[in-house]
């Protein structure tokens, strides 16, 4: 579904991604996790055209998306919803026509159509009746539950979560994972999830990746993550300071 | 050899107007395809038009009043006493072909140019522009092309407004204040002012009013860094607007005719 093949990215004299390679399969959630400012963020940002790599192809359905432009790259945006690590709402509109925006630009739906649907969105991410409220009137916990409910209102095919669960209480990250996974049972879609909180990895993935010094060095399924010998990967996964990342 | 731009600079300077003129033939491509965000379109009008209304009369009345005392006393000095009944076409002719269009464009700029920065400065810094295009919509179409229409229609129409304020205001002065006939004031000025003199003044406020839009809207798009960031991208597009649409003003009055002889 989606193929990563030797991607680069510099700002200015900084290299973020180093030659990542990664595939995506048709229906799975694909975790990747890092430490924060390891371009996990640019790593999605890249999928939807967002930014463009230096170097290395991205493949979606086997049509390599990187250079796309304009109406082209539309079509392939349109496949995918991202929730932004920190909302991204609107603050000009309403909760409502948040919800609405995304709908009224890829679909065809009538007005009442797309009211029932934004309705159901929200009741989804547990955010029943709000439509009229402004985001700036929202915690936010409640932001980043209104910005999935955006993205996941034009049902795309690919899911992109940045950071889904942080900054929201941990039961409501729990509610937010089951959703991640009914979306995957119910709606067949194929997630890509950028997260810190292992709990949660542990919990939506199928195969988990991990991004260190701009390459993936280590995938596979939770289990496998949790039995790696990759030292890295250890004191990441255990959240421990000592180690071979050194923070400081 | 002090005095010449740094290569380094010359290349900053090409590379930014290299932006502008992207986003311009990308806002004019927009434009023309007809594809408006109307709803983006009818509040950027009113933001423009009406909401910079009272301050543009404020504005005008006083550039008509302090122009029409600068007159008078010139006229009253130089000339000689009685002259000061031919000041009506001088006003009206300086307030509609030069005066009003620039305090009115310098105006908007420090109000409109500056709030188009700071909002869409602060929707790129909290990644809402990045949303606009995951969710299908082209920044440029959905915020950049319906704040040029609407500055680029409201400019010349609060500059019309304040070509009246201060007519209004420079006969109030001269005619009510100083006492000059009132008769005569009026006979010289329909004598002497044409329609070409406030279309002149028109023309060039839709330029400044593309002008201030468009550094508005590329200081907001290019904004970096927090809110220190969005406070730069708002102090450079006053900055930048201002002294573009100086030197513009310059250049469109030379080349436009002084006189098509229409009344």
């Amino acid at each position: 579904m989606i193929k990563i093949v030797g991607l680069y990215k510099s700002f200015g004299a900084t290299p973020v991604l180093s030659g990542v390679d990664l595939e995506v399969r048709r229906g799975e959630t694909m975790v990747v996790i890092g430490q924060s400012g390891s371009g996990k963020s640019v790593l999605i940002k890249h999928l939807i055209g967002l930014l463009k790599p230096d170097r290395g192809e991205i493949y979606v359905n086997g049509t390599e998306v990187s250079r796309l432009r304009g109406d082209a790259l539309q079509k392939v945006t349109r496949k995918f919803g991202l929730l932004f690590q920190g909302a991204a709402l609107f603050d000009s509109l309403t909760v409502g026509q948040n919800v609405r925006f995304g709908l009224e630009r890829y679909t065809s739906h009538t007005d009442e159509e797309m009211d029932g649907i934004v309705s159901e969105c929200l009741a989804k991410v547990g955010l029943r009746g709000i439509e009229r409220l402004m985001p700036h009137e929202l915690s936010g916990g409640m932001k980043k539950r209104v910005g999935l409910a955006r993205a996941i209102a034009y049902s795309p095919e690919v899911m992109l979560y940045d950071e889904p669960s942080t900054g929201i209480d941990p039961i409501r990250a729990d509610a937010i994972n089951d959703l991640i996974n009914v979306m995957k049972t119910e709606l067949r879609v194929t997630s890509i999830v950028i997260t810190h909180d292992m709990v949660s990895s542990y919990k939506v993935a199928d195969r988990i990746a991990m991004l260190h010094d701009g390459r993936i060095i280590e995938i596979g399924t939770p289990r496998e993550i949790q039995d790696s010998r990759n030292p890295v990967v250890q004191q990441f996964i255990r959240g421990e300071a000592e180690g071979p990342i050194k923070i400081y | 050899m002090a005095f010449f731009p740094r290569p380094r600079h010359t290349i900053m300077f090409l590379e930014q107007l290299g932006e502008v003129g992207i986003l311009s033939g990308r806002t004019l491509r927009s434009i023309l395809r007809r594809r408006w965000e109307r709803g983006m379109l009818i509040r950027q009008l009113e933001e423009i038009g009406v909401r910079s209304l009272p301050v543009v009369l404020l504005t005008a009345a006083f550039g008509g009043l302090v122009f029409g005392l600068q007159t008078y006393i010139g006229f009253h000095r130089y000339i000689g006493p009685g002259s000061e009944v031919y000041t009506g076409p001088i006003i009206s002719l300086g307030l509609s072909k030069e005066l009003i269009p620039l305090l009115v464009a310098v105006m908007v700029s420090g109000r409109v140019g500056s709030a188009m920065a700071a909002q869409i400065g602060t929707m790129k810094i909290t990644e809402q522009i990045d949303a606009l295009y995951s969710l299908g919509a082209d920044p440029v179409r959905y915020l950049v092309a319906p704040r040029t229409i609407a500055s680029v229609v409201m400019v010349p129409c609060l500059t019309m407004v304040g070509d009246l304020m201060g007519m209004v205001a420079g006969y109030f002065y001269i005619v009510i204040a100083m006492g000059v006939n009132r008769h005569v004031y009026l006979q010289n000025t329909m004598l002497y002012l044409e329609i070409w003199d406030v279309a002149t003044g028109l023309i060039k406020a839709a330029v400044f009013g593309a002008v201030i839009a468009i550094i508005g809207c590329w200081q907001g798009l290019k904004t970096r860094g927090g809110a220190e960031g969005v406070g730069r991208a708002t102090t450079r597009t006053v900055v930048i607007s201002s002294i573009t649409i100086l030197i513009l003003n310059f250049f469109l009055s030379k080349a436009m005719p002084a006189s098509l002889g229409l009344k």
